[in-house]
């Protein structure tokens, strides 16, 4: 049989988001889909030959999370009647996960206008969970993790080539070549790229390494393959967690230095962490919480020998990760009258950028990484999220509401799900962890890795975190939704620790005393203001 | 309030329950006179199966049930086990390696239709291939099936929503226990490379555990792939459109068999739930203590859930359905069932030269819960060789 343009390619992404572990893929293409308890992992671009199962496995997802085409939209309905109308020039910033998902979504929805997305990165959309997993292990190529049929949607792709400024009055996209690109609406989704290391000759040693792109995770398995003595990683979010957790894998020694109390205690809190560490631990990680890495050192050769932590001790390692965070790509920005900061883009629910006044943009919209959001579960509090299936969901909205009237436009309120996979075990979470003051084991329990935890805030619940049991985890969705009671028996503290505020940079100044003339201005470093 | 579910045990509306399923749609979730709430909006019945407030330990049977009557933690521990020598992440890819054998079986099924232009797709088909694969994994002896099958064919007759046929039910659940307590007792001194011999190897589960999911296996293991394989025929010869389509692209199997188990699934409900607090879903409060029924033929037909869902389509572009169930309960074997089915469907209508129905409506087996026609009979002109 022939489809048109699928003759014997077919590229695979999984929605983690959305995968329950019901293992039916592993049962239909055992060669491509491998599954260890709810930790599923698979080949994302398998040989033709094997394209037969890769249909049956996607056909048979009983929640239909296997996507072998990355322009279509689970989340939005099937046809809309009478498409899009709208027919300005649309200018996309950013061509990862949420840029790339607002092109699908644009055409979908019947947009014919000229569209075109600027990318830094060279090469086709990718997708970068793979990459602190079966990319560092070898199971996948970093080449090999590519977004399924992007190439057929109509698009101008202006790929290696960042952007270097946003001019809202002219309304033009400025390029580092020179070029300007104009627009009538633009989505700004820039996204992050990893927090390097503070101090730029440390940086630089041969064997320190951060993990965001294909490029990092190819460099990354080239070292972890060569065998080294040790791997260092500071800081234990996920991404740190999870790369320890491939170091396990390829049983290679492994020291973890973390800043908290506990591995992953600033997304999941104390409770949770303490679980997280007992899990390394029990893996043979090397853990130092309540630690910092304070330098490192290298041989003559300029290659890492080993690094000084703030208890005093040393840890001798030829590979380093820095694994603290990202960044915001958002300096491009600056100047641009956006109320933009390292704190994010801030914008409405209906994902519009709002100006440095706090006035709504109508033309500029954000979407992914970079979005600072209110959300109305949330007391309306401003949240960035950096998550996978916040991308995917925020650029949908963004590009349904770019091309939409304002009667017809959506919020963007869905409740964020998070998932990691480290030392064989499946996590997820759903709503905000962090947005709480107790937790609660209320399914299984934490000493057999198996569990699902609440987590509540004044009584209702606001999340939950599942250890290998996601099948309960919609469940606890429609608790969050619905504000249900927190169920109070055997609740603890959820030692949430205090966080920094983001917005603490965003000092402005407010001039002018008639009301057509007050204005703000931000405030920068050295006392300039925007 | 418009209650039709007791219309739709009836057995004059097996032939098709859609009208009134769909009627009882307008009651999401509609109490009955004995106090069971029925659920059959799809939303619905997907919040329930994930809602841990709801249990599947609804004792109907003086006994500790199978996997599939318990709540975890055991029913966890259990199906685990069980799962180590059917798939993944132990097993990943033994069903897969079955497929040589299906095609096969299926070819010496089919193979023995020629010589006449007259066969029933039940008896000469669609029974023997999952019956012949569900022994083969289990490592029951064939010979033994006329003695197995009157059993399990009984106790799927008196599976009812309602709490009847009690003493009956005991006595024959009774009989197929002992049957299968034998095998364990001999594979326990002659071990092969079946599952039997695996959970017996393994040492972690009772030699009651090991018989009751040895029957729940045997039972869930043909009876309803039989019905997956008869409903699909039967809905194929219905709409020659779909058939020309399906033999001209083989491909169009896969999207042909999820479409039947939403369309035409061979489970039309699950009868065993029961609430264990107070749980509120779709605006109504179902009390701690009250039988639930899950009309899962009723949601995957939810026109809230899909477009046009009274039409059989080859072309959805997603198909999310309730035909294996959902949740921790989730068809054990699904993946033999999707297989069986794509290959015994795909060498059918390959096969088979201009076959058209005898009856229609077929003569259906009497259970409302696991639905499917007793016989399918098929008049045609000639069977084509294998490939």
């Amino acid at each position: 049989m022939s489809r048109p343009g699928t003759a014997d390619l077919v590229r695979v992404v999984v929605d983690l988001t959305r995968c329950q572990g019901y293992g039916q893929c592993v049962f239909l293409a055992p060669e491509v889909f491998r599954m260890r308890e709810e930790v599923l992992l698979y080949d994302l671009d398998p040989p033709a030959g094997r394209r037969d199962h890769v249909l049956r496995a996607a056909a048979a997802c009983p929640v239909q999370a296997i996507h072998l085409d990355w322009r279509e939209s689970r989340n939005l309905p099937e046809t809309k009647p009478g498409g899009s109308t709208y027919e300005g020039r649309i200018v996309i910033v950013g061509g990862s996960l949420a840029g790339a998902r607002a092109a699908g979504t644009l055409r979908r929805e019947g947009f014919t206008g000229p569209l075109t997305v600027i990318s830094e990165e060279e090469g086709e959309p990718y997708d970068r969970p793979p990459l602190s997993k079966q990319v560092l292990t070898g199971q996948v190529a970093p080449e090999n993790t590519r977004l399924p049929r992007l190439r057929e949607v109509e698009v101008e792709w202006l790929a290696g080539t960042p952007a270097t400024g946003l001019d809202v009055a002219a309304k033009k996209v400025l390029l580092a070549d020179g070029r300007e690109i104009p627009f009538d609406r633009v989505l700004l989704a820039t996204g992050t790229r990893a927090r390097p290391w503070p101090d730029e000759a440390e940086a630089k040693l041969k064997g320190v390494h951060t993990l965001r792109s294909a490029q990092d995770a190819a460099g990354l398995r080239e070292a972890l393959a060569a065998g080294p003595k040790r791997v260092l990683i500071l800081g234990a979010g996920f991404t740190g967690s999870e790369i320890a957790s491939v170091c396990r894998e390829l049983d290679l020694p492994v020291t973890v230095v973390e800043r908290g109390s506990a591995p992953l205690v600033s997304a999941l809190g104390g409770v949770i962490g303490d679980v997280a560490a007992e899990l390394q631990r029990a893996h043979g990680v090397d853990l130092r919480c309540d630690t910092t890495v304070t330098s490192l050192e290298g041989d003559a050769d300029g290659r890492l020998r080993k690094a000084h932590l703030s208890d005093g001790s040393t840890v001798e390692a030829d590979v380093a990760v820095v694994a603290l965070g990202s960044v915001r790509n958002v300096e491009w920005l600056e100047g641009s009258g956006l109320a933009a900061g390292v704190w994010g883009v801030t914008c409405d629910a209906g994902c519009r950028a709002v100006d440095i006044n706090g006035l709504v943009l109508d033309d500029v919209f954000v979407a992914g990484d970079i979005a600072r959001f209110p959300h109305p579960l949330y007391q309306y509090q401003f949240m960035t999220l950096e998550h996978w299936g916040n991308a995917v969901a925020q650029a949908e909205i963004a590009a349904h509401n770019m091309i939409s009237d304002q009667a017809h436009r959506w919020p963007h309120v869905s409740v964020p799900v998070f998932w990691s996979s480290q030392f064989g075990v499946n996590i997820k979470s759903v709503g905000v962890p962090t947005f709480a003051d107790e937790i609660a084991v209320t399914q299984g329990s934490t000493a057999g890795h198996r569990f699902v935890a609440a987590y509540g805030y004044q009584g209702r619940i606001t999340a939950a975190v599942t250890f290998d049991q996601g099948m309960w985890l919609e469940h606890y969705q429609r608790l969050i939704e619905q504000a249900a009671p927190f169920p109070s028996e055997n609740a603890t503290p959820v030692r949430v620790p205090e966080k920094l505020s983001a917005t603490a940079e965003a000092t402005v100044v407010v001039t002018g005393h008639d009301p057509a003339e007050r204005r703000v201005s931000l405030l920068l470093p050295g006392g300039r203001t925007s | 309030m418009s209650c039709p579910f007791h219309l739709v045990l009836d057995p004059s509306s097996r032939a098709n329950p859609y009208p009134l399923l769909n009627e009882l749609r307008d009651t999401p979730v509609a109490l009955q006179d004995d106090g069971t709430y029925v659920v059959s909006t799809y939303r619905e019945i997907v919040a329930l199966l994930h809602d841990p407030r709801i249990s599947s330990g609804r004792r109907t049977l003086d006994r500790t049930p199978a996997f599939i009557g318990l709540d975890p933690p055991e029913h966890d521990r259990l199906r685990r086990l069980a799962m180590r020598h059917f798939g993944p992440p132990h097993a990943p890819d033994k069903i897969d390696r079955l497929r040589p054998d299906m095609l096969a079986i299926t070819t010496e099924l089919i193979d023995n239709l020629a010589g006449k232009q007259r066969a029933d797709l039940v008896d000469e088909v669609a029974y023997p291939l999952p019956v012949a694969m569900i022994c083969r994994l289990l490592g029951v002896p064939r010979e033994d099936e006329s003695q197995f099958h009157a059993w399990a064919d009984r106790l799927i007759e008196l599976l009812s929503p309602r709490d009847e046929h009690r003493a009956e039910r005991q006595e024959v659940a009774d009989k197929l226990d002992d049957y299968l307590g034998g095998l364990v007792d001999e594979r326990r001194h002659k071990p092969g490379d079946d599952m039997l011999s695996g959970f017996i190897a393994d040492g972690e589960m009772t030699r009651d555990e090991i018989v009751r999911t040895g029957v729940l296996l045997l039972i869930a293991g043909h009876e309803t792939t039989i019905n997956l394989i008869a409903n699909g025929m039967l809905t194929f010869l219905r709409r020659p459109d779909v058939l020309v389509r399906v033999h001209d692209d083989p491909e169009l199997i896969v999207p042909a068999v999820e479409e039947l188990l939403r369309y035409e699934p061979p489970v039309q409900m699950i009868s065993s739930r029961v609430a264990l607090e107070d749980v509120t879903v779709g605006g109504v409060t179902i009390p701690a203590g009250s039988p639930i029924v899950l009309a899962l033929a009723a949601g995957s037909r939810d026109p809230d859930h899909v477009t046009d869902p009274d039409t059989f389509s080859l072309d959805r572009p997603r198909n999310e359905h309730l035909g294996f169930g959902g949740g921790i309960h989730y068809c054990f074997g699904a993946p033999l069932a999707r297989l069986e089915a794509q290959i015994v469907l795909t060498e059918l209508v390959r096969r088979l030269y201009n076959p058209r129905l005898v009856a229609d409506p077929p003569p259906y087996r009497p259970s409302p819960i696991l639905r499917g026609p007793r016989h399918l009979w098929v008049d045609y002109d000639e069977v084509f060789p294998a490939r």
